[in-house]
């Protein structure tokens, strides 16, 4: 739990953390450090350079404007949870904030960095596929836009270039007629997603009109579940309707071509019967059949 | 009038401290040219070491020494084990401090290094090169034991630490003639305690004086300085072991361990001090564990469910070595407690203690009672079930008569106190079990599954008579002591043996005293944790600090008061047969206007000006206090759960307790006590157990994969108790520490069997993982009418439990 050595400089601007990570292939970018700093400390990661970004003001706030929410990266979990802008925008981004890790965890944790590491079991990646957000990443040679769907490429791997950063998190506001819900199984100890599912239904009445629906937590990155979509779109939605859909959800995981993961805590096999249920509780409970 | 402070639930003093971070942790303290020291630790769970090289390590920046096996041997001896279980065959396997080798789990100590700093010390450790050859590898106690091939311990062939027998009636008769029996394979899975401050030492060799100062993270300073004493050979009187404020125990920081042995070799080899404190990791992997055993229990019963034998046979895991009082924990805190709360006739434990390649075994919280209680009360659901009567109607009726002076049962050991059938009485009525009843069954229709589980427990706590400790091969006493010294200004220190930390002594002993002698509670500062200022104790555990410790300190005030009452009588110009005392004064009968207080005797005692003759200057006493038994804290609890058979997810929906532990000093620190108990119960019953793999490598190594159990996982612990006095002390106080563990594990597994009884499910393994639940729910064939209507997970934010 002592970390080894390793150099440390704090960058000012977002160009200044580009240009140093260009310049040392072995740096590492410090934003909350809850995922790094565990890893350092463990000796599982030695970088050699931390470029510090936690003081580079424009990479931190929430704005929305118009169908849009923008949030800076270093924005913490728990700003996103208690921020009444997101809350009234697109409350399942507040609801997932919220319950992401324990108080600490969402004190230090930033949106931008739980997606830049790509573990398998973050609720954001999962919520955010759903959503259909995308990302601002900065490189050199300027920004570009990614689709959180496109980012996470596998476990802790992503479409970043060495030398890009996350600056911004861009995520649909909802519609009136749009109902978000995100359920999972968390992990005892480190309330981790084991399973997580993230739905995003668009309603006419009873009727959905359109949905997006992605699991996480059991695959190394998040999936989509068009046929478990394609499903309810056009559905009335009823218990036996979001039952017949959500069984579809093992067609989508086999399609996606991912292993599920499998630990000492949840089977692979757990795992892949319990996702459906999960993208079920969420569906149940976005539409208002869940009882309490 | 005012409120009696003995029974008041004041605010306990340690609070602001440890709450604003202003504790002095062992490893806060910073002494003058103080180095540090970082343990190598074995990789593999067994395996011979062929070659080891230091060469690097003891080149790198700022290292001062490296030291392995080869550097202790002659110097420290071997770790003891101070629990010798008698008629047992008992086996030790020598537990160098620093294997030299073979390793024997994974954290065994292969070498030391000690650095200016802890950074230094860390890089230095992997520069160290050690060659090893691996061995066979066992975890399971009872596979362990089957390993005779295999021989791992060359001292304990085929693994056995110890067996133990203890037997009352005929056991085989009983089973014989029984009209019903009922039987079940237990794995009470091995537990991490995860006390919130890590282990940590400092030691400090003086080489002009002679004397050895460590400060020690352990739960009795005192046996830590008598083992310190025989394993560097420094002389006891020139040890001095402190425990400065201790962040939890639960029965972790009672061993003496090889990592402060080692701080102390190194600090004796430099001449300066060292500190060693212990990372998370190595906490998980090198400081003790609990529980480990694998049991086969069987239980006799007539067709109305009057159980007449309970028997046994136990393979509880120790570990790699014997830690302090690990054999003691199976064995008689385990085996002899076959009787609960209920009159059972013919009794029979038999316990192989056995060696794994595990981190070793130890007290932890309830220290063999959360087994003994469970595998009764999981016997008694499964009697009521063959009787086909309901799980409380058979415990009623099996449970001990009221008695309030010695009922002897028959294992061999003799109750103080109890009436068990009022707690459960009481109990019942705050949970409301019948309408509870009434509503399951028609919620079961409905698909969904809650359940209610019922625990009575009967526990032996007070750590105990001397005399008995040395006929079980306890290597030690078990009395206690106090000093109370009361100053000429009218302030107070009382000085104790035994060593609290967390449990809040410092506030309810400072309530005996005020209560014993009439000062203000806050004029009262009770001192603990230094084998030089404090008199001799042996410690803190077994919930016995209050009901020997607490005893020792009411004893002394009353000789405090004897003495007062003689000065009184002498300024009062009176006959000391004509002097009362009430609420602090001392008054000549029928005239308290004229009184001296506690605080004008204690100033003229100290002064010494003008004291009856033959009395001695001072207002100082001491009571050295060996309890005649043990004590014993009962009572009854219940859990409600649901279950979502969709995903096996289990909901602590409700949680009530009726605890006896005899008259509360404190209801409030009782009631924190209770629930902090519950609540680590409740963590073996449904989230917590150390996973090892084939290799012995621990797969739940950090607080991200073993789950603690958090304040949001649990409902509100309702508390509720019921007083009856023990005999067997003179503050009729009975323990209240572990009472909640050794009852919630068994209540809340009840319940979970209770909602899937439905479903025909028999048993599961612990902790009760969403998973297990959820396949032995596929198993059986339950396919639910798709429309449950408890959705019990974690569902973000705003559903969270």
């Amino acid at each position: 739990m002592f970390a080894a050595e390793f150099e440390y400089r704090k960058a000012g601007s977002i160009a200044e953390a580009v240009q140093l990570l260009a310049d040392n292939p072995d740096a590492k970018l410090l934003a909350g450090g809850h995922s790094l700093i565990p890893l350092m400390r463990f000796r599982l990661a030695r970088p050699e350079l931390l470029i510090d970004i936690g003081g580079i003001a424009n990479l931190r706030g929430i704005t929305v404007s118009g169908d849009t929410i923008n949030i800076g990266a270093l924005t913490t979990h728990a700003e996103i949870a208690a921020s009444a802008e997101v809350q009234q925008a697109n409350g399942l981004l507040a609801e997932a904030a919220g319950g992401i890790g324990d108080p600490a965890v969402r004190n230090r944790g930033t949106i931008g960095g739980n997606l830049a590491h790509a573990d398998p079991a973050s609720d954001w990646a999962t919520v955010l596929t759903a959503l259909g957000a995308t990302v601002s990443a900065q490189g050199p040679s300027g920004s570009r836009t990614i689709a959180v769907a496109d980012l996470i490429e596998d476990a802790f791997a992503t479409a970043l270039a060495e030398n890009e950063l996350i600056a911004t998190v861009s995520v649909p506001t909802l519609a009136a007629n749009q109902r978000a819900e995100y359920a999972k199984m968390a992990h005892p100890a480190s309330f981790y997603a084991v399973v997580g599912g993230a739905v995003v239904v668009t309603m006419d009445g009873d009727r959905c009109t359109a949905a997006s629906v992605a699991v996480g937590g059991l695959t190394p990155r998040p999936v989509k579940a068009p046929s478990v979509e394609q499903a309810l779109a056009g559905t009335t939605l009823t218990m036996d309707s979001i039952a017949d859909a959500t069984a579809r959800l093992s067609d989508d995981l086999s399609a996606a071509g991912v292993d599920i993961i499998g630990d000492v805590y949840a089977s692979a096999d757990f795992r892949a019967s319990v996702a459906p249920v999960e993208v079920k509780h969420a569906l149940l409970h976005a539409i208002g059949l869940a009882h309490h | 009038m005012t409120t009696r402070i003995f029974g008041s639930g004041i605010r306990r003093r340690e609070d602001p401290r440890l709450i604003t971070g202003q504790a002095a942790y062992t490893d806060d303290i910073k002494l003058t040219g103080m180095v540090h020291a970082a343990i190598l630790r074995s990789p593999h769970a067994h395996a011979r070491i062929t070659g080891i090289n230091t060469d690097a390590a003891k080149a790198a920046p700022g290292v001062l020494a490296v030291y392995t096996g080869a550097d202790i041997e002659g110097v420290l001896n071997p770790i003891p084990c101070a629990w010798a279980i008698p008629d047992s065959d008992l086996k030790a396997v020598a537990y160098p401090a620093i294997a030299s080798d073979t390793v024997r789990y994974v954290g065994d100590a292969v070498a030391v290094v000690v650095a200016e700093n802890r950074y230094q010390a860390e890089d230095a450790l992997e520069l160290i090169e050690v060659d090893y050859s691996p061995l066979p590898t066992v975890i399971n106690p009872e596979k362990s034991l089957d390993a005779v091939s295999k021989k791992k311990q060359e001292d304990a062939p085929n693994n056995q630490a110890f067996h133990w027998v203890a037997a009352g009636g005929d056991t085989d008769a009983a089973f014989a003639d029984a009209a019903i029996t009922v039987s079940e394979t237990i794995n009470q899975q091995k537990l991490i305690p995860n006390p919130m401050e890590t282990r940590s030492a400092i030691a400090s060799w003086s080489p002009a004086m002679g004397e050895l100062t460590i400060w020690n993270t352990t739960q009795n300073p005192h046996i830590a300085r008598f083992v310190t004493c025989l394993v560097t050979g420094v002389a006891e009187h020139k040890i001095r072991v402190i425990a400065p404020e201790v962040g939890g125990g639960f029965g972790a920081k009672i061993a003496v361990y090889p990592w402060e042995m080692i701080t102390a070799f190194c600090s004796m080899q430099l001449g300066v001090p060292v500190k060693w404190t212990e990372t998370r990791t190595e906490n998980y992997m090198a400081t003790t564990h609990g529980r480990d055993h694998v049991e086969y229990v069987e239980m006799a019963a007539n067709a109305d469910g009057k159980v007449t034998a309970v028997r046994s046979v136990v393979y509880a895991g120790m570990g790699a070595y014997l830690s302090t009082a690990a054999p003691g924990i199976p064995t008689i805190l385990h085996g002899l407690m076959y009787s609960g709360p209920y009159d059972i006739a013919n009794i029979k434990a038999d316990v192989y203690g056995v060696f794994t390649n595990s981190t070793p075994v130890e007290a932890y919280r309830g220290a063999g009672r959360p087994e003994a209680t469970f595998l009764l009360e999981r016997l008694m659901d499964k009697v009521g079930d063959a009787v086909g009567i309901d799980s409380v109607e058979v415990r009623r009726r099996n449970l001990i008569e009221p008695f309030d002076n010695n009922r002897d049962v028959a294992i061999g050991i003799t109750y103080d106190s109890g009436n068990y059938s009022n707690a459960l009485d009481q109990l019942l009525g705050h949970v409301g079990y019948d309408q509870f009843r009434n509503d399951q069954a028609h919620e079961r229709d409905h698909g969904t599954f809650r359940g209610i589980g019922v625990a009575c427990y009967c526990e032996i706590c007070g750590l105990g008579p001397s005399q008995v400790a040395g006929a079980v091969g306890f290597g030690g006493g078990l009395w206690e002591s106090a000093t109370v010294r009361i100053y000429a200004t009218g302030k107070v220190n009382v000085f104790i043996g035994t060593s609290p930390h967390g449990q809040g002594e410092e506030t309810t002993f400072a309530q005996i005293v005020a209560d014993e002698i009439g000062v203000d509670v806050d004029d009262v500062e009770v001192v603990h944790g230094d084998t030089d200022t404090t008199p001799m104790g042996w410690g803190t555990y077994g919930s016995r600090t209050t009901v020997v410790g607490g005893a020792a300190v009411a004893l002394t005030m009353r000789k405090l008061r004897d003495k007062a009452k003689v000065i009184a009588a002498h300024l009062l110009e009176a006959d000391e047969a004509d002097i009362e005392y009430a609420d602090g004064q001392f008054f000549v009968r029928g005239a308290p206007d004229r009184a001296q207080s506690i605080q004008d005797v204690a100033l003229q005692a100290n002064v010494a000006w003008n004291l009856p003759e033959g009395i001695e200057p001072g207002m100082e006493a001491s009571t050295y206090y060996d309890p005649p038994n043990f004590s014993y804290p009962f009572g009854a609890h219940a859990a409600i759960v649901s279950i979502d058979p969709d995903n096996g997810h289990i909901t602590l929906d409700r949680y009530v307790a009726v605890d006896d532990c005899g008259p509360q000093i404190n209801p409030m620190v009782v009631e924190g006590q209770v629930h902090g108990g519950v609540v680590q119960g409740a963590g073996q019953a449904l989230w917590e157990g150390a996973v090892y793999d084939d290799n012995g490598q621990l797969l739940t190594g950090s607080m991200m994969d073993y789950a603690i159990p958090r304040a949001h996982m649990v409902p509100d612990i309702e508390v509720h108790s019921t007083v009856t006095p023990s005999p067997h002390n003179p503050l009729g106080v009975k323990g209240i520490g572990e009472t909640g563990t050794i009852a919630s594990t068994a209540a809340i597994y009840s319940a979970v069997m209770d909602a899937l009884k439905p479903m025909g499910i028999g048993s599961l393994d612990m902790p009760l993982t969403p998973e297990r639940v959820w396949r032995a729910i596929q198993e059986s064939g339950y396919t639910g009418n798709g429309h449950s209507h408890n959705h019990g997970h974690d569902h973000g934010h705003g559903h969270q439990h």
